[in-house]
Parts: C-alpha cells; structure tokens; sequence
C-alpha cells in the first residue's frame, strides 16, 4: 500500500543533512512552504545550498536559515524584495556564495533537470554580463547561452489538497516553482493545507502528479508556535 | 519643456495597446498602464509568477494571500483567467507567445539595448527576476520611463553604461518628453509631447534623434 503520508514536519524534514542541494517553492510571498523551512532550520544541517527565485524578507522563510549561518550558497533570480536583509548582509561580509540566474532560466534548468535533460539553449541573457563564460551558439541567425540541468537533494514545496500517493492541487499563483521543483529533487517533501482520500481529488485538477512527490505532511501551525 | 507626469506617460502607452493583446506590464511604472486602457478593448494582463487575466486589486478583506502579481501586490483573477507554473509562464515569453511587454530601464541605447537590472554598484546583491526573459520574448518590447535621470543626465545613449538586460531588444521608448522608435537607421521620433521642440529634446538625449515624419 502506497501512503506518502508523514505524521510530522519534523520527521518529513530528517532527511536533510549538511552539505545537501535544497529547493524551496515559492514566489515573493506566494505558495512558500513556511512551516517546512521553519522545521528545516530547528532541524539545523549545515552548508546548504539553496535553490529558490528569492531569499526571504526579514526574519522569515529563508532569510532565518541566513540568519542562522545554515546557508552556504544561494541560487536566486531575485533577492531584493523590500526588507531582504539577511541576502544582503551575508552578501556583504561575503559568508555565502551567490549565483544570479534570470528566473525564466531558473525555472528552465530545474524543469530540465526534472526531465531527463542534461541542457538546453535559451536566448535570454545572450549579449549580457549573466552570459559571460558559458557556451553560446547562434541558432538560425539569432544568439542563444546553453545551459544546464539543476538538480536537488531535497525539494520543499507547497501544496493546496495532498493525498497519499503524492497527487497534488495548488492555490492559484501560489503554485509558480512548486511542480517544477517537484520534479528536480531526488526526495520531494510537500506541505500541504488538507489531506484528502485517495480518489477524491478530481484527475482533472491534478498539478502534479504524484509520481514526482515522496512525501506529503499537513500544516501543523508551525510558523505560530514558538522554536 | 513641457513635461508628461506619471500618469500622462501611461495614458499614452495605454492608447498603444490594442483590442485583443496579450500584455505584460513591469514592476512600477508600468503596472500603471493598465489603468488607462480604454474599457472598450478587451486586454488580458499576464503576470510572470503564472497567472493570465489578471485583474485590479481586492477590496480590503478580500486578499488571497498567494494571489500577488510580480510586484507582490494583491490581485483578482478576472473571468476567464486561469493559473499556471513558472515553466509554463516563461514558455510564454521566450516562445513569442505574448504581443507586448512594458519595462521601466534606466538606460536605453540607439540600437535598442535595454539596461534595466543592474548599476555599476557591486556592494549589493544584484536582482534580475524575469527582466531578461521578457526583453528577449516579447514581440514588442515598450520601454516606459523618465527622459533623464533625477540629475537631469541623458538615459537614452549611444552605448548604454550600465549591464545590459538584452541586446537590440526594444522596440519604443515612452518617456515624459517624446515617444521613439528604434529603427535600423537609428532612434526615430514618432511624437514630441505639446510645446517641446526637437531641438530641446535632442539636448538632453545622448544620442542623435531622427526628425518625426513630415
């Protein structure tokens, strides 16, 4: 019997040791696993590197694994939101590592890396300082930057329902990086807001399937409890 | 010189944006565009974290917390709407699939080089976001933006001085003093704002302007 169902965040999270690739869902402040990255910084691994398009406003999501010297690098498209001042601070005293990647290209190396391909070419970027270094190739007269697969150890992303073979629903905008992500980690952890019997979510409303998810585990108001 | 104010420059960008278009409006500025459209053409607004139709603002008390456009605003989802992934949402950019996109920039260049992401500043973590995919993507690129800095030095060059955001990527430029066209020859002027002379706007562009057609 297949049941991907976890009774905790706590013991969802185990899975993630020091040193490990983590992505996280999650757009501005839409569709982020919040009580996922809560449990992960109690949880406290080391030297992570961090996959997500931003990194966290004030003491919240990713910017408390900043805080907390968890991070070893960070992977974003944009880390300027207002109020980003863990990003920022690391930056400046030069304790992480950072890469930029324009977010169409972010989510294209994840989906690729969630599909089975190695690279791809896109025209983004071509001519700019974010292509400096990387093998370009004009296509059909116009200029494209190859490049490559993202992958994680771990995923961390947010769900609307959730049911034990992993399927999945989103609320609205709030979906954005969670099913590529979904697809690009070798363990696919999912918060989600209800857990629903096997059957009952519509196959038509499916997002992600739950091939590509190992784990589903329900809020259980992490954020508001106190560490 | 007479000068556009905010919401001048994007009630005359909103006058450019046909019946029937697929639009992406940027952070700031542009966002604004979309309240100058005339009601009698029908637009559908796309928002880079994957939504298609979106609308105005909720009224208080009726925000959905992961309903936000790339500003992080709260939206609606007009009738019709629908949702989508990341992947899915720059598909639509790079695959040509949406008619017009309206960026802010700092600097634009002659040839059309778009310089909108980054300063020469290094101290601060820079942010590109979806920038670079919707210059390269969009089958009109709009710039909206001031005519000079707050220092009152030129934005539109010959050679842009900061990095760029794409390469011959934009297609006209709305500023609060004239609207251009990028064309082979050169940055061409389709209109001056009432009261200016093409002598006083070429004094505070850093490039050679071609005269609006006869």
């Amino acid at each position: 019997m297949i049941n991907k169902v976890c009774s905790s965040m706590a013991e969802a999270i185990s899975v993630v040791k020091d040193g490990d690739v983590v992505m996280i869902g999650g757009f501005g402040s839409s569709g982020i696993p919040l009580e996922l990255i809560e449990a992960l910084r109690r949880h406290g691994p080391k030297d992570l590197t961090i996959i997500s398009n931003n990194a966290g406003v004030a003491e919240e999501g990713i910017a408390s694994l900043l805080r907390d010297g968890m991070v070893r690098k960070v992977v974003c498209s944009f880390p300027r939101s207002r109020g980003s001042v863990w990003l920022q601070r690391r930056f400046r005293e030069g304790s992480i590592e950072f890469e930029l990647v324009p977010q169409g290209t972010l989510g294209e190396r994840i989906r690729a890396a969630g599909a089975g391909l190695a690279a791809f070419y896109t025209p983004t970027a071509y001519g700019t300082r974010l292509a400096e270094g990387k093998e370009t190739r004009l296509f059909n007269g116009r200029g494209y930057v190859m490049e490559t697969a993202l992958h994680a150890d771990v995923a961390l992303i947010r769900g609307e329902k959730g049911d034990a073979w992993g399927n999945l629903t989103y609320n609205t905008a709030g979906r954005n990086f969670n099913p590529s992500m979904a697809m690009a980690a070798r363990i696919t952890i999912a918060e989600v807001k209800q857990i629903v019997e096997v059957g009952d979510l519509d196959p038509e409303s499916v997002v992600t399937p739950g091939i590509f998810v190992d784990t589903v585990v329900l809020q259980e108001g992490l954020i508001n409890a106190t560490a | 010189m007479q000068r556009l104010d905010t919401e001048g420059m994007a009630r005359r960008v909103a006058q450019d944006i046909p019946d029937g278009a697929y639009v992406n409006l940027g952070i700031g500025m542009p966002t604004q565009v979309a309240n100058y459209v005339s009601g009698d053409r029908h637009v559908i607004y796309h928002s880079e974290n994957g939504i298609l139709g979106v609308g105005p603002a909720p009224a208080p008390g009726e925000e959905n917390p992961d309903l936000i456009n790339a500003g992080k605003q709260f939206v609606t989802l007009l009738p019709g709407g629908c949702y989508f992934d990341n992947a899915d949402s720059f598909a639509m950019m790079r695959g040509g699939h949406l008619d017009i996109a309206v960026l802010g920039a700092f600097q634009v260049s002659s040839t059309g080089d778009l310089a909108s992401w980054a300063t020469n500043d290094l101290s601060e973590p820079p942010a590109v976001g979806g920038a670079m995919d919707l210059a390269v993507g969009a089958r009109r690129l709009y710039v909206l933006m001031k005519h000079c800095t707050r220092d009152g030095e030129p934005k539109i060059l010959t050679e842009c001085e900061y990095p760029l955001t794409g390469k011959g990527v934009v297609d006209r430029i709305y500023t609060d003093l004239a609207v251009l066209e990028v064309t082979p020859r050169g940055l061409q002027v389709l209109e001056l704002v009432a009261g200016n002379t093409l002598a006083e706007v070429q004094a505070v562009t850093g490039t050679r302007l071609l005269p609006p057609p006869a």
